[in-house]
């Protein structure tokens, strides 16, 4: 165990001294999120909007006022013709029109369908159905409160039953959705990358041949090795944690203890998978690369952070389970989006532990054959 | 009791025979080298010693135990430097000797008494707070070998631990070796710089996995060259290389410096031939000398008899 101390000791000063690699590996994660958290950011405001009214009436100027109201849309232009609207689409002036027909409150007071146009520039066909999604939340919110007031007018009639979920909720902010999964990618990729990096080089300078000159066991080495990783990893997620929290708005519902418990067991594993690449490889360009292809790739891709797990192919899907990210992130949007306590996550603790143990095993069998 | 026993030492990797019945003993406080050229199987032979790779079969003793049965009780007892100097650059002088001592199990107080001693033998006071990348070649050799020697070991293994380094400071280096060994601590080194064999009680000449010769320095110059080396002075040296390359009594001729080192057969001793020959081709020779035969030459008659033997 002194040993143990006295390579964590060894390993804290080097990261210390380290300047560079410690602003990294603190920093660079939080400066990440602002980027991938705004880039990532699936809502889309202030859509360029014209409008062409040819009602001008209190039911025309609802509407209009709906899409206002909602911040999605900005009223750019009030063009007369159609040919007016296609000139500023071309010249990409506005995003979106909204034509209004004449007779529109006719066709609602008769009971008829009234249809209202919505022109939107498909040219980024997921902007495209983004914006398509807010105007139809935003029509179907005004037509029903018209409905209400057109069946409390008439008093009998029951209120009409409007589509009750709605496709894009304007309220769920996908950053909040995906906070978790940034968390979960950088924290792999840092720990990933520093522990196989930190090992290699010791391997490259010649240091690693006199340390196993040294009477010292693998597993006191490893853990004195993984100690201070452990400590800048869980340094670093925290901070993503709180800059979420005050850059997103991220709420934390669940329990603080049972975050530092999650946050510290995917770290362990990650740690691990560090120290099974750094037995790989001999270079650190070499290790970072295959750190990187080992944390990224099956994180961003494997573990429901983008893609829903649930809609992979059976062979993909099976290969997700191995991914610890996966389980991370129900643990973690379970505990800080939903607030759901130790019970419910047991199983993704469970499989969190699993996966740490077996590649911190696998680790040290491959260390301690290549000590001789 | 010797430092160190080894009987019929061997190696394999897959089909290569690295090492290959090595047999030879270290006494307490000798300083012993094992010189030879890449792929000798030096690093084979010090790494099964250090308790790093077990031997094939054969055994080794080293501080009375067998390596091939405990060798975390061998690294105890022996310290290790190798040609890189391996310290952490990016720790100051005194964090890579609270490292080391550290690794070595030391307690604070062990630790205390021990930095002492190496800050001082290394030349280190005054420096303890500098980085070891700052520090020039020799100080880091000498704080290496400091590190190395933080536990007291009994037997300290170099290998090849002065490359790169400047000639007062690789004198300094020999100097503080020649101490360790009147402490009676037994010295290991392996080296290819023939200048630095000479500093060794006694040398192992290493060839394709085998000892192809042992001894000390001047019973190796004795015993392995039979024939005798003029050392010939003239104005014109590589006319004169050619002209008595040619001779029947000469075997082989080398530029020496601004001379030439001319081999005669064996048996031969005669310089006459070779006067006549310089002075027939009108090469007047300043001088004709017979002298002793370098490390170099001893090593290089060995490499070339053992490749004679094995055809």
């Amino acid at each position: 165990m002194r040993k143990a101390l006295a390579v964590a000791r060894k390993e804290f000063w080097q990261i210390v001294r380290d300047r560079r690699t410690l602003m990294i590996l603190l920093f660079v994660p939080a400066f990440f999120l602002m980027l991938y958290g705004y880039a990532l950011n699936f809502d889309i405001r202030h859509v360029r909007l014209a409008v062409m009214d040819r009602e001008h009436n209190t039911d025309s100027r609802e509407l209009l006022a709906s899409f206002v109201n909602s911040t999605y849309f900005d009223i750019v232009a009030t063009p007369t013709s159609m040919s007016e609207i296609e000139r500023m689409m071309n010249a990409g002036e506005i995003r979106a029109a909204l034509v209004i027909p004449e007779g529109m409150s006719r066709d609602l007071r008769s009971g008829r369908v009234a249809a209202v146009q919505v022109l939107i520039n498909g040219d980024n066909a997921n902007t495209a159905t983004t914006v398509f999604g807010y105007t139809l939340a935003i029509v179907r919110g005004v037509s029903a409160r018209l409905q209400l007031q057109l069946a409390g007018g008439r008093g009998a009639a029951p209120p009409i039953a409007v589509e009750p979920r709605i496709w894009y909720n304007p309220e769920l902010q996908s950053t909040l959705f995906l906070v978790p999964g940034l968390i979960g990618f950088i924290v792999m990729i840092s720990c990933v990358v520093s522990t196989s990096l930190s090992i290699v080089r010791e391997k490259e300078r010649g240091t690693w041949e006199q340390v196993r000159m040294a009477p010292i066991g693998t597993v006191s080495y490893v853990v004195g090795k993984t100690i201070p990783y452990f400590f800048v990893g869980l340094i670093s997620a925290f901070m993503i944690i709180v800059a979420a929290m005050v850059l997103f708005n991220l709420p934390v519902r669940g329990s603080w203890p049972l975050l530092l418990f999650a946050v510290s067991l995917f770290i362990v594993g990650a740690l691990g998978t560090g120290l099974l690449v750094s037995t790989l490889v001999d270079s650190q360009a070499l290790a970072f690369l295959v750190g990187l292809l080992v944390s990224l790739l099956p994180t961003v891709i494997l573990s429901g952070f983008i893609f829903p797990i649930a809609s992979m192919p059976v062979p993909i899907r099976a290969i997700s389970y191995v991914v610890p990210a996966r389980y991370f992130l129900v643990a973690l949007r379970g505990i800080v989006l939903k607030g759901i306590g130790f019970a419910m996550l047991a199983d993704q603790f469970l499989a969190l532990g699993v996966y740490a143990v077996v590649v911190l095993g696998l680790a040290s069998v491959r260390l301690a054959k290549e000590r001789g | 009791m010797p430092a160190v026993t080894v009987r019929d030492l061997t190696r394999r990797f897959g089909a290569f025979l690295a090492v290959d019945r090595v047999t030879f003993e270290v006494e307490e406080g000798e300083i012993f080298g094992f010189l030879g050229s890449n792929g000798a199987g030096k690093s084979t032979t010090i790494r099964m010693l250090c308790g790093l790779l077990k031997p094939s079969s054969g055994s080794a003793l080293v501080g009375g135990i067998d390596v091939g049965r405990d060798p975390e009780a061998v690294k105890r007892r022996i310290g290790y430097m190798s040609q890189r100097f391996s310290l952490y650059e990016l720790l100051t002088v005194e964090e890579n000797i609270t490292f080391f001592g550290g690794l070595y199990g030391l307690d604070d107080r062990a630790l205390a008494e021990r930095r002492a001693f190496v800050l001082d033998m290394a030349g280190l006071k005054g420096r303890e707070h500098t980085l070891t990348r700052d520090l020039a070649g020799g100080w880091r050799q000498r704080l290496a070998l400091g590190c190395a020697i933080l536990h007291e070991p009994s037997i300290l293994f170099l290998d090849e631990p002065t490359g790169g380094v400047d000639p007062v400071s690789r004198r300094q280096f020999w100097q503080l070796i020649n101490q360790l060994s009147a402490k009676r601590v037994t010295v290991f080194v392996t080296t290819h710089y023939l200048d630095e064999a000479e500093h060794c009680h006694r040398l192992a000449l290493m060839h394709a996995g085998r000892i192809a010769a042992l001894g000390t320095v001047s019973e190796l110059k004795s015993t392995f060259s039979t024939r005798a080396v003029v050392e010939v002075r003239t104005a014109s040296p590589m006319a004169a290389l050619r002209a008595l390359d040619d001779l029947p009594t000469v075997e082989k001729t080398s530029p020496f410096g601004t001379a030439l080192h001319v081999w005669l057969k064996p048996g031969e001793r005669d310089t006459e031939p070779l006067r006549r020959r310089l002075e027939e081709l009108g090469l007047a020779a300043e001088s004709f000398e017979f002298v002793q035969p370098s490390l170099e030459d001893v090593f290089m008659d060995v490499v070339a008899r053992e490749e004679r033997a094995a055809v």
